[in-house]
């Protein structure tokens, strides 16, 4: 069992000072919360987007091709190109760095408060896998995400390599022959889909907008738009593989 | 009878102002002298409890600037006994326009404590209920609300005014949590320091003035001394000298009756109050009792079978072969008499054998009418909490099979005797809340234990404590003054011997036995040959317990036991005073019945030629000595109880 | 009744302590759990061995001084029931029962199964009031407090400060006691005027005593022998939010 100093002995904590200033407020437990929230809803609209995005797939390579080369010319000439795309690559990679950093340090926290464990397994009387699913779910979708970029964006680890167009990408990627890769895809959106359950509804309590009569419906609405971006993210994958898209 | 104790001198209420009643607090108050606030800084004032008395009286002086050291046996000041109260608080706001002033609420008290109370003292209570109530609102106590957002109030315990406030059934809850955050505000701020889990074993008294106390640090033994200029006892009431009553398990009278040791008098200790709705014993294991609420008897019907000895299920008796004996003997107020007379009723019906359940020591309150008449839905939505509560310990269904109740210990209207600023007889030692004897006489109407706490904790202490404390600055005491060393010695003595005897009994069963004894002897019904028979029975027993008990462990650990065993063995020295007290007490009033003194129909007879008094008493180490304090009433004529 | 016991065994704050196990013949159902284990203590003095301590004072369910988590589930498995409610018939003849302290940083072990929750009382000090001087309150009826508002004020206060919200909490986190006193003071009218400032300092005292943050779980409110509602917590975080935003 496991034990550190006797925690009887150790020093009484005194009630630190008010925080200085409205930006400190967000290192408390509380405020780590609230950047896991607003990042993570960040990342919820990206994933609703590409998922749109993927579907698209369903129109025929030009549709799905012209859809990516769009998203890097939106706005010109009034922009340059890829300014569109750049600044969403920045505002994810900040999204998901903040959000990892929250996620991180709660994690260390919550270790640390508790030093020796149960005995008896503790009984789950609500979502308690959530926290599990959260925090090591959430490091397979970061491994994910990592072979998802050198796979589909950067091409590195395709069989077509970077330069070749998207939609060939996706089609060799997903090929019956590779039906491990479509199955680790699909595993990790399913992982995703069970990250974004509990995650919109604690975003909601998160974000202060949690009362016991709206409860059931948030509950609902986040696993229906879980669901809908899971079935919208495996069916590119799944159809590939049994053959309808080619 | 005179072997058992002897008459000293009377005593004498000195503080006490007089004049028109109405006007005597604001005359104390102006006659008292005042600390300016440059000097309280420099004094101190320990305060042992934290309950309603004790909580309001620590934050107050915390607020008003004085130095205070606060101390209770939980883990927190929050848990203190005061935290089980439900029913409600009193006060004379009269917003229900139905008559009710401070003038009624004065006469109320006085009379439903049997005329045993200072007319004095009850009406500065009535006329300080109405600050009460303002000061926990603006501590943002949740009492219940109407729809129209204003405080809602309810009546009680057989008045006819509808003065009660109540917070649902949490009343000493929330009540308690507003003192609370108020005195952990004044810990925040310096003004108070806490000591939870510190168990007050000694007074200090250094040249006849009570100037500290020693305290037990319950975690590591240490025997600690604490030394101020004033000292308040708010450490409640002694009802678990019966063992099995409604109070928390670790309520003791050890803080009160070390002061009486060092010459603290204590008053009128027989008086007891027997809460008639508790859930019944249901067995030898039983540790405590639980209370429900009186509000039962509104709609549950009391009866017992008319055959003695009846062993069938209650549903299986028919309609004229039980027993409504409380609507039969009191046609007028039936169900609904006052506590003590309900109490007896039911004693008196198990006594003649008819008793149900366990050990036929129980009577059924039913809702098979109420349920009829309202619907299920109706008596679910009154009293669903109170059930839910019944079947997790009985495991029995309200709903389903009456209820059954058995009177229980409740309240101890008894104390250490005070004078009008709350101080007792030791100078500089004062007493507020249920520790003291105060207010209620010889019993206390439903909802005016929470009143008299706070009043004396917000109000009446804060305010007279000062008059004594202007008399400072006072002469600085050592930790080595050899008043102090010998207190000090004198607790480390009797845990040394307590941990010695290693013998081959438990604490427990120690006060299971004395408890008994006392519930037999001086509970309900107390007669001359039985308390005598109780008397030399403790004294029996208490030999036993100083060589026969065996504590386990060490001082200097969390030791339960012995905690226990000190507590016990003052039990032991304050059950022989109740049965003296009682005893010397020929007539019966309020919580005191005594056989041979009833009316010709059975009811409790008083005899104000002769016992008109508060008995006080000096202890001595041998015979106490009685100190009558004579009771006069000018304003409340006193009259003889009916309830026909 | 015969049942086995397997109870924490720690002598004070340094031992390591280990589980013990105890065999009982005589258990009635109708006792409850504390009467079974103080049957068991008058054994163990006779026996000469030490007792079992455990915290206990109104053994009726209201002062909160009980504790015990009893097979994985802090004041065992009869819900919304303290320890000292829960009886015996709760359980089956031949059980074995794992008797546990409360597990948390900030809630260190005193002895057996009493430990020191004065982490509570800190985080009350730290704002858990309102600045109300004796003497200087208003008549009581001169704010009127709508009833709903009074009702969920009321509901969030019969908080009993047991801590088993923290004993059950995956992160051992005081969310739900902290956010029960901020939602009761919060609701009425008199705690407007501290609100803002009340959150930041109870909350930084919540982060300062060692527990963990709170991920949304709701393992508290399921094992809370009053019931307190989550959406207290959610209370708690948007008022925080409102008081981060200056
Ligand atoms: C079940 C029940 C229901 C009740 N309902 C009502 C009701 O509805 N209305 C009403 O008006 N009254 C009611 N009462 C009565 C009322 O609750 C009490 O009389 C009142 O709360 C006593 O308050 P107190 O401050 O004097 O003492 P308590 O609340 O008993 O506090 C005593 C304090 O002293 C401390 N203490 C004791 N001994 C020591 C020691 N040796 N060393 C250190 N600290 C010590 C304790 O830790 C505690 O903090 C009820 C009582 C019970 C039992
Ligand atoms: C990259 C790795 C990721 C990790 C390690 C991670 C981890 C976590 C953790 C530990 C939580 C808190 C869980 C809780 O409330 O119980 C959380 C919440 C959340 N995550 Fe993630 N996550 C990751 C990626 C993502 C992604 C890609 C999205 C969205 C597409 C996302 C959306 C959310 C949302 C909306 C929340 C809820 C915030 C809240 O509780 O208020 N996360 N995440
Ligand atoms: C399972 C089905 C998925 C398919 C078929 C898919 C397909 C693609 C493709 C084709 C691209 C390259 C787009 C481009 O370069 O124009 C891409 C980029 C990306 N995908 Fe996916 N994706 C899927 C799931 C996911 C999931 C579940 C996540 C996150 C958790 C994700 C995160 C990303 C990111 C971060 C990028 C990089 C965007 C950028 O370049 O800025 N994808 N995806
Ligand atoms: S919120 Fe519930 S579980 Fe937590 S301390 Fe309060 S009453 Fe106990
Ligand atoms: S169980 Fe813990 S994670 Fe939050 S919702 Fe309750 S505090
Ligand atoms: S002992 Fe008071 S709540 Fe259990």
């Amino acid at each position: 069992m496991s034990r550190s100093t006797p925690v009887a002995t150790r020093p009484r904590p005194k009630t630190p000072s008010p925080a200085a200033g409205p930006l400190k407020r967000y290192r408390s437990s509380v405020g780590k919360k609230a950047v896991m929230a607003v990042t993570g809803a960040i990342l919820v609209l990206f994933l609703i987007a590409h998922a749109i995005g993927n579907l698209k797939v369903f129109l025929g390579r030009e549709d799905f091709d012209h859809y990516s080369h769009w998203l890097r010319s939106v706005g010109e000439p009034a922009i340059p190109h890829r300014t569109f795309l750049t600044a969403m690559e920045v505002v994810l990679t900040v999204a998901v760095l903040l959000h990892i950093w929250a996620a991180i340090s709660l994690a260390r926290q919550a270790r640390q408060a508790r030093p020796v464990r149960y005995a008896a397994r503790p009984k789950a009387h609500e979502n308690r896998y959530a926290t599990h699913v959260m925090r090591y779910g959430g490091i397979v979708v970061l491994l994910f995400v990592i072979w998802h970029l050198l796979d589909l964006t950067f091409g590195a680890v395709n069989p077509k390599g970077g330069d070749a167009q998207p939609y060939d990408k996706v089609i060799a990627d997903f090929d019956p022959s590779r039906w491990y890769i479509t199955l680790f895809y699909v595993v990790a959106v399913i992982l995703v889909g069970l990250h974004l359950r509990h995650g919109l509804f604690s975003a909601v309590q998160t974000l202060g907008w949690g009362r016991q009569r709206r409860y059931p419906a948030v509950r609902l609405a986040a696993d229906v738009v879980a669901a809908l971006l899971v079935i919208g993210f495996v069916s590119v994958p799944v159809m590939v593989t049994i053959g309808v898209l080619n | 009878m005179t072997e058992l104790f002897t008459e000293g001198a009377p005593v004498e209420d000195t503080k006490a102002p007089d004049g028109p009643i109405n006007e005597r607090w604001d005359k104390r108050r102006f006659g008292g002298k005042l600390v300016n606030p440059a000097n309280r800084r420099k004094l101190s004032v320990i305060v042992v409890g934290t309950g309603l008395a004790g909580g309001s009286a620590a934050a107050t002086l915390g607020e008003l600037g004085y130095q205070v050291k606060s101390f209770c046996y939980q883990d927190s000041p929050r848990r203190a006994h005061s935290i089980a109260a439900q029913g409600g608080i009193n006060a004379a706001k009269n917003y229900r326009n139905d008559g009710d002033s401070i003038q009624r609420l004065f006469y109320d008290t006085v009379k439903g404590g049997d005329y045993r109370s200072r007319e004095s003292n009850v009406y500065r209570l009535a006329q300080v209920s109405v600050e009460i109530i303002d000061q926990c609102v603006a501590q943002g106590v949740p009492f219940a609300r109407d729809y129209g957002g204003l405080l809602d109030t309810r009546s009680f315990g057989g008045v006819q005014v509808s003065r009660t406030f109540y917070a649902r059934g949490q009343t000493g809850q929330q009540l308690l949590l507003g003192a609370y955050q108020a005195l952990e505000r004044q810990i925040a701020a310096g003004t108070v320091e806490m000591f939870s889990r510190h168990e007050m074993l000694e007074l200090i008294v250094v040249d006849g003035v009570a100037r500290g106390i020693v305290a037990r640090d319950m975690i590591t033994g240490e025997i600690e001394t604490h030394l101020a200029d004033a000292v308040v006892l708010a450490s409640g009431g002694y009802g678990n000298v019966f063992f099995l009553s409604t109070n928390a398990k670790g309520c003791n009278v050890t803080a009160t009756w070390r002061a009486h040791r060092k010459g603290a008098l204590f008053a009128n200790p027989c008086y007891t109050q027997i809460h008639p709705t508790c859930i019944p014993q249901s067995g030898e294991h039983q540790s405590k009792l639980t209370l429900m609420s009186e509000s039962l008897r509104n709609d549950g019907r009391v009866w017992v079978p008319v055959k003695k000895g009846d062993t069938r299920k209650p549903a299986d008796i028919p309609e004229d072969e039980r027993d409504y004996y409380l609507e039969r003997i009191y046609p007028s107020f039936g169900n609904l008499v006052p506590r003590d007379i309900a109490s007896r009723a039911a004693k008196n019906v198990c006594d003649e054998g008819r008793g149900v359940g366990p050990g036929g020591l129980g009577v059924y309150l039913d809702f098979a009418d109420a349920i009829q008449r309202l619907g299920r839905d109706a008596v679910a939505a009154k009293y669903g909490n109170l059930f839910e509560m019944y079947e997790r310990i009985t495991g029995e269904d309200p709903f389903e099979v009456p209820m059954r109740i058995y009177p229980a210990v409740h309240y101890t209207m008894g104390g250490l005797w005070v004078d009008y600023d709350l101080q007792s007889t030791i100078p500089g030692l004062f007493v507020i809340g249920e520790a003291n004897f105060s207010d209620h006489g010889a019993n206390r109407l439903g909802a005016s234990a929470l009143m008299q706490g706070l009043a004396d904790g917000y109000f009446v202490l804060p305010n007279t404590i000062s008059d004594y404390l202007a008399k400072g600055p006072f002469e600085k005491i050592d930790e080595d003054h050899e008043a102090v060393v010998e207190a000090r010695e004198a607790v480390k003595g009797r845990i040394e011997k307590l941990l010695s005897i290693d013998g081959d009994r438990t604490p427990d069963s120690f006060h299971r036995e004395l408890g008994a004894l006392m519930w037999e002897y001086c509970g309900m019904e107390r007669t001359d040959a039985g308390l005598r028979k109780a008397i030399d029975r403790i004294r029996e027993l208490r030999e036993e317990f100083w060589t026969r008990v065996k504590v386990p462990g060490e001082n200097e650990e969390l030791n339960q036991n012995l905690e226990k065993a000190g507590r016990i063995a003052d039990f032991f020295e304050l059950a022989e005073l109740m049965c003296i007290d009682a005893l010397h007490r020929e007539e019966s009033c309020g919580g005191h019945f005594r056989a041979e003194s009833q009316t010709p129909d059975g009811e409790a007879l008083r005899d104000d030629e002769r016992f008109a008094y508060v008995a006080a008493w000096e202890y001595t180490g041998g015979a106490p000595v009685l100190h009558k304090e004579a009771l006069e009433y000018e304003y409340v004529k006193m009259t003889q109880r009916s309830y026909k | 009744m015969k049942l086995t016991l397997k109870i924490w065994r720690q002598k004070n704050a340094a031992d390591e302590g280990r589980m013990v196990s105890y065999e009982i013949d005589d258990v009635s159902p109708d006792m409850s759990f504390l009467e079974m284990l103080d049957v068991l203590n008058e054994r163990l003095i006779l026996d000469g061995e030490d007792p079992v301590a455990f915290d206990h004072d109104c053994r009726e369910g209201i002062c909160g001084m009980c504790s015990l988590v009893i097979d994985g589930t802090p004041h065992g498995p009869e819900k919304a029931t303290t320890t000292c409610q829960l009886h015996m018939r709760k359980f089956k003849d031949g059980d074995v029962i794992t008797i546990e302290p409360w597990r948390a940083r900030a809630f260190p072990v005193v002895k057996d199964l009493v430990v020191d929750r004065s982490a509570f009382d800190r985080i009350i000090q730290a704002g858990g009031y309102v600045s109300a001087p004796t003497g200087s309150a208003p008549e009581a009826a001169a704010i009127p407090v709508p009833k709903e508002d009074a009702n969920k004020a009321f509901d969030a206060a019969t908080c009993i400060g047991c801590g088993a919200c923290v004993a059950a909490c995956p992160n051992a986190s005081a969310m739900l006691f902290t956010a029960a006193k901020i939602t009761h003071l919060g609701l009425l009218p008199q705690g407007q005027p501290e609100r803002y400032d009340r959150v930041v300092k109870m909350v930084d005292q919540m982060d300062a005593e060692g527990f963990g943050g709170c991920t949304n779980t709701g393992e508290c409110t399921a094992v809370c022998p009053k019931g307190i509602p989550f959406e207290t917590i959610s209370r708690l975080n948007a008022d925080l939010l409102k008081a981060s935003r200056g």
